[in-house]
């Protein structure tokens, strides 16, 4: 499905780019260090380095760099073995020391591609250009008091991961679809929370729009979008607003811009008209970074299966469908929860179960699956009691809430309740015989040829066996009563 | 190469320095002769010479990942023009 803006002046398609910033996780920042975990005592979590002192040298922290490789191996990137620190110039009240430490010219991490895949099932690949590290700055509040800002740099120095994506994007759905893939495999990799209400994960978006076939035409840049529904959001009334600049005749300036939720559109950004002269230069401080083909390796080896291995491997191993092993491996928890059910009873009842009630379940207590009440070895235990016929399906569906509500295990409440499965054809059979006896005119009227009344004598059956019938015994000793 | 006093008023602008005509004119005549002297490197055939960056074959020494330093409120801040707190402020910058 492609997106299109209908124009007066005939069919625009949309350009997208995304550059994301991703908080690396890491105990210290990425040269210093002090903390790098979130929030804390204010400029507590700071050094003379963080703090941008005169004379104070930074050292680059090792992990931070494995952090990016193994991010770069997840993007099937290229890695860079030497890379360069430049300083990128710019005046900011959360930016001590006058330049944020960057990768400008040699970033450590170059091409790679994610595959994304949208609702109609469909898969594109999108390319990315770089991944860099650089720092993050600190954190301004405005609303502590009338003429001031308040400065905390507890934040300021820590590692972050900018990923850059090729202009790739067509949709605002592939936007999402990508951003949803990127932090699935950051997530996979340990590399960065995706948490983007705290933050730690934001975007910039390059959007511009064009007609068929046309080369790429001016793009302006939506800073800081810390939401995938805003990314969303905010690439579709951007696009709209350059097609009627186009469209009026006007043109369309390069230039930063700020999306506002709240009234749905973006606004100009003029206020820092040379910010874009950021001087670039190697830092003086800090050698290239050299790192080792074997070191590359080892952490290549010690990678966990990411999404798209998971998800091929789920489909061989148990038969999950392709739109399953999506949902299972959307996160890893959920996906190891699923192996565990698979194995102890059935991998077909597994998801089928995990998929519906189960999450369902999930979703009414407001739940997430660490959190869940019933654990792997409670929901197989359950499912084994369908497979061996000790409950049917719908009395499943009965034990798996009380389940959830009190904790008990799946055998024990069918013993407390009594919901085992009736499977004595004697016993099925009298009670089918009561249900036909009561209801004379029905039985007259299905010997007529009304077939559809087969249904009704069947749940007449089941509920007057309370429901624990053995639905095939039911059908079986009904369809032979009636044949007689 | 040289230099006009528009160029020296924007490196200015971009470093947050003020200066009236007389610095600005004395400015460019003293990064003039920078960057005069500088450019004397140009005729030096560098064609088979790789950019050296650092010195030699030094590696840059890499830190493990354990924290060593923060909770030092009082120094961080000790150089703070105006603080309220536990934080610096500045004159409110809102966008």
């Amino acid at each position: 499905m492609s997106y299109r803006i209908e124009g007066a002046t005939g069919t625009w398609e949309i350009v997208v780019g995304l550059e994301v910033h991703a908080q690396v996780i890491s105990h210290a920042k990425l040269f210093s260090g002090a903390s790098a975990t979130y929030g804390g005592e204010p400029n507590m979590h700071v050094s003379l380095i963080d703090a941008g002192f005169p004379g104070m040298l930074p050292v680059i922290n090792a992990e931070c760099v494995a952090q990016a490789v193994r991010t770069g191996l997840g993007l099937n990137a290229t890695i860079h073995l030497e890379s360069r620190f430049d300083r990128k110039n710019y005046f900011y009240a959360d930016l001590p020391q006058g330049y944020q430490i960057s990768q400008f010219a040699h970033p450590i991490v170059g091409e790679g591609k994610v595959l994304v895949e949208l609702s109609d099932g469909t898969e594109r690949e999108i390319g990315i250009t770089r991944l860099h590290l650089e720092q993050d700055a600190g954190k301004s509040l405005h609303d502590q008091d009338p003429t001031r800002s308040f400065i905390d740099l507890n934040r300021a120095g820590v590692a972050l991961m900018e990923i850059v994506s090729e202009p790739d994007i067509r949709s605002p759905e592939e936007a999402g679809a990508y951003l949803r893939k990127l932090r699935q495999i950051l997530r996979y990799i340990g590399t960065c929370d995706g948490n983007m209400e705290e933050g730690s994960m934001r975007a910039d978006v390059n959007v511009s729009v064009r007609k068929a076939g046309e080369p790429f035409r001016t793009r302006c840049e939506i800073k800081n979008v810390n939401s995938i529904r805003f990314v969303m959001q905010s690439i579709e009334v951007e696009a709209q607003r350059q097609v009627e600049i186009w469209e009026a005749g006007g043109t369309v300036d390069q230039e930063t811009r700020l999306f506002d939720h709240a009234r749905g559109e973006t606004r100009s950004l003029r206020s820092k008209e040379d910010a874009h002269d950021y001087r670039y230069f190697p830092d003086p401080d800090l050698l290239p970074l050299v790192i080792e083909r074997e070191w590359v390796d080892a952490l290549r080896a010690a990678l966990p299966e990411l999404p798209e291995a998971k998800r091929s491997r789920l489909e061989a191993q148990y038969g999950v469908s392709r739109y399953e092993s999506g949902v299972l491996a959307a996160e890893q928890t959920v996906a190891d929860f699923y192996e565990q059910v698979a194995k102890a009873s059935d991998p077909k009842l597994a998801v089928n179960w995990m998929l519906g009630d189960f999450f369902a379940a999930l979703n009414r207590t407001g739940k997430s699956i660490e959190e869940s009440p019933v654990n792997a070895s409670g929901l197989s235990e359950l499912l084994a009691l369908i497979k061996d016929s000790t409950i049917n399906g719908k009395i499943a569906k009965e034990v798996l809430e009380d389940m959830f509500e009190t904790g008990e295990s799946a055998s024990a409440i069918v013993e407390r309740k009594g919901l085992r499965q009736v499977t004595d054809t004697g016993a099925i059979e009298s009670a089918i015989r009561d249900i036909l006896a009561a209801n004379a005119d029905k039985l007259a009227e299905y010997k007529s040829g009304k077939d559809k009344l087969f249904g009704f004598f069947v749940g007449q059956t089941m509920k007057a066996m309370k429901g624990k019938g053995n639905p095939a015994l039911v059908n079986e000793l009904l369809g032979k009563i009636l044949a007689e | 190469m040289s230099l006009d006093t528009r160029t020296v008023r924007r490196i200015a602008k971009l470093a947050r320095i003020g200066l009236d005509d007389q610095e600005a004119e004395g400015l460019r005549q003293e990064l003039d002769g920078i960057l005069g002297w500088v450019e004397q490197l140009n005729e030096v055939d560098i064609t088979d010479v790789p950019p050296m960056i650092g010195t030699g074959l030094a590696k840059p020494r890499l830190r493990v990942d354990v924290v060593t330093d923060g909770g030092k409120r009082e120094a961080v801040l000790s150089n703070a023009p105006d603080r309220a707190d536990a934080f610096f402020t500045v004159p409110k910058v809102v966008e």
